[in-house]
């Protein structure tokens, strides 16, 4: 890297001299992700071999855990009331992936999942949909077809989800198949057996390569930080994920606890707002598994607004994995409404 | 060095899901004996508490009234056991609450203690009193039998601190509903010293939630909460029970209204208690084939 990339950050849309900066040699792998020019000069710097891309990641700072945990924490005593509580609920609910991923999920059940999306308060027209469902890849396209017309998307794990273990050729059968019923976002799982063995090539790999079979849908990779351990490999599986072309980084599969926690969801936050300093690529985090209440849901969205700023809270940029989560907003915004605590037969079960 | 010895004040809390919680607020307020003379501190609960009763006694609701009628009733004679063990701190605590003699506080107490018992016993009964087998024009068994109603909230006599309370209270779980109870405003203690009976006794958390306070706050927050099936207002001051019933509309919830006066607490019960919140299930059963 010459000096001048050394000392520039570079911006969202650098001075045409740039422009041969931006061809310097591509990465490993050969798939740009993300779209943006600038990304590319960073997988430039970090990309060239294995050996770079350790030095990249070990030499990104190193996670306060004590620091993140206590900034979660006053966080999450912010107290958010009345309009802006309102606001908050209505914000959360749209921002949810309804999720369904069980063994015993079936056509009848991800079609009424559909019509809960759509809708989410068959009582009160003026809720609004929710950002997505999301379901295994055998269901896409019975959602396709249940959320056609709507502006829900339709969300499918790939990859050999949950544990990712898989071979590549497999894993990227299983994206291709998800694209092919109609898929409108990919939601992968990284090989955590690799990235733990500090294999950070393959990891990259396998993310760039997954970008590539997805198209035009949209890549989330799920990180599983339950079983990263620290919080120095959260940071460092994110930029890995982002550097891969991550659309979205997401904490968890909701299969392995402990799953989403503010003070992971801080330290990803942290991650995507550096990167965004860094290309001006604009990554969105997804947080899943284990948020259930109204109450959580707000909390993250203090922590989005208190980390990355205010353009995070938007659908595009910051969704929730959750089930159980949407009915504790619907009963919390109808209190707020009416008053009156509501009876949880009030709305329907998934 | 003084002779005199620090007095050890209990700070009263409420009893939630079968833990001791402070109110969410963190607010308390004196109580003072009939004299008006300094007590203690209770728990001034908010609608925040009230809201977590409901999720409690919601979530306990299940196995309560799952389990057996026989099981019901060994845990409610449990209860008159424990009650019967701290006889001396109820004698106090009544006595200085409701200004009454040492010897009325422990026959009140003789008497909360046979309510228990009377109510264990008819917990495995009220189904053969409740229910009935139906005769039908058809091959069929037809039975009627009495079920819980669910999540019942309570207002607790105002004047009678511990048979009042345990008079409203037994008939309620003794069938297989849970509580939310407000305590008695100006004589909470008893009610808070019940709390630690009930913790003690077998009893699953959250069948019983106690919360103290001011009764014009929480019982409108209860009476229209949508997830909860059941109102008994005995203790709800004629001026509140028109609002309250009005709010108790909304998910037609079952209301048994105050009588014109507290009734005398001492006298024998009736099942009419239990009866007030049960449901009739029926159901037509093929015959012989």
């Amino acid at each position: 890297m010459d000096s001048e990339a050394m000392t520039t950050v570079p911006g969202r849309s650098g001075p045409p001299g740039r422009l041969e900066l931006q061809r310097t040699p591509r990465p490993l792998g050969g798939a740009v992700g993300a779209g943006s020019p600038a990304v590319g000069e960073v997988l430039a710097e970090v990309g060239r071999s294995e050996a770079d891309l350790r030095r990249f990641l070990h030499g990104l700072p190193g996670v306060d855990q004590v620091g993140a945990e206590a900034r979660a924490a006053s966080l999450a005593t912010r107290s958010i009331k009345t309009s802006s509580k309102l606001w908050g609920l209505e914000m959360a609910v749209r921002m949810i992936d309804l999720t369904t991923l069980e063994g015993a999920d079936t056509p009848g059940k991800v079609m009424s999942l559909c019509a809960k999306a759509r809708r989410p308060d068959p009582a009160d027209a003026a809720v609004p949909p929710v950002a997505a469902v999301c379901i295994y890849p055998d269901l896409v396209p019975v959602a396709k077809r249940a959320l056609a017309g709507s502006s829900v998307a339709v969300a499918s794990v790939a990859t050999a989800f949950p544990s990712g273990r898989a071979s590549i050729a497999v894993k990227l059968a299983d994206v291709r198949d998800a694209v092919v019923g109609g898929a409108d976002e990919i939601d992968m799982v990284i090989d955590r057996g690799a990235f733990l063995s500090g294999r950070y090539g393959l990891v990259l790999e396998e993310v760039q390569a997954v970008k590539e079979a997805c198209g035009q849908a949209h890549l989330k990779v799920i990180l599983e930080t339950g079983e990263l351990a620290t919080y120095d490999n959260v940071r460092r599986a994110s930029y890995l994920a982002m550097v891969g072309g991550a659309d979205f980084i997401k904490t968890s599969t909701g299969k392995v606890s402990p799953a989403a926690t503010l003070p992971v969801a801080l330290v990803m936050l942290e991650a995507v707002r550096d990167f965004a300093g860094l290309t001006g690529a604009l990554v969105g985090v997804k947080v899943a598994g284990g948020i259930r209440s109204a109450k959580d849901a707000l909390r993250y969205l203090v922590i989005v607004n208190e980390t990355v700023g205010e353009a995070w809270l938007d659908p595009s940029l910051f969704r929730f994995g959750a089930s159980s989560l949407l009915n504790d907003l619907l009963m919390q915004r109808s209190k707020q409404l009416s008053g009156a605590y509501a009876g949880r037969e009030d709305f329907s079960f998934e | 060095m003084s002779d005199e010895r620090l007095v050890v004040r209990k700070t009263y809390k409420l009893y939630i899901g079968g833990a001791f919680p402070r109110s969410e607020s963190g607010r308390s307020y004196a109580v003072v004996a009939s004299d008006g003379s300094f007590l203690a501190n209770a728990a001034l609960g908010s609608r925040k508490d009230l809201r977590n009763a409901v999720v409690a006694a919601r979530n306990a609701l299940a196995g309560w009234s799952g389990a057996t009628a026989y099981n019901r009733g060994q845990v409610l004679y449990r209860v008159a056991e424990m009650l019967d063990g701290r006889r001396s701190q109820f004698a106090d605590e009544i006595s200085s609450s409701e200004g009454t003699s040492q010897e009325a506080a422990a026959a009140s107490i003789d008497a909360a203690v046979d309510r228990w018992v009377w109510y264990a016993g008819w917990s495995d009964k009220v189904a053969q009193v409740a229910g009935s087998s139906n005769p039908v024009a058809g091959p069929f068994f037809n039975f009627s039998v009495p079920e819980p109603t669910g999540v019942v909230g309570v207002v607790a006599p105002q004047s009678s601190s511990l048979l009042g309370l345990v008079s409203v209270l037994a008939p309620v779980i003794a069938t297989g509903n849970t509580a939310v109870l407000l305590a008695s405003e100006t004589r909470p203690l008893p009610a808070i010293t019940l709390a630690e009976v009930l913790a003690t006794s077998d009893l699953p958390g959250g069948v019983v939630n106690l919360l103290t306070g001011q009764v014009a706050e929480l019982a409108p927050v209860l009476a229209a909460h949508r997830d909860v099936d059941a109102l008994d207002l005995t203790g709800a001051p004629a001026s509140l029970v028109v609002e309250l019933e009005r709010a108790a509309v909304s998910n037609v919830k079952r209301v048994l209204l105050p009588q014109a006066c507290e009734p005398d607490w001492a006298e024998a019960p009736t099942p009419r208690r239990m009866l007030a919140f049960l449901e009739t299930k029926t159901v037509w059963h093929p015959v012989g084939l």
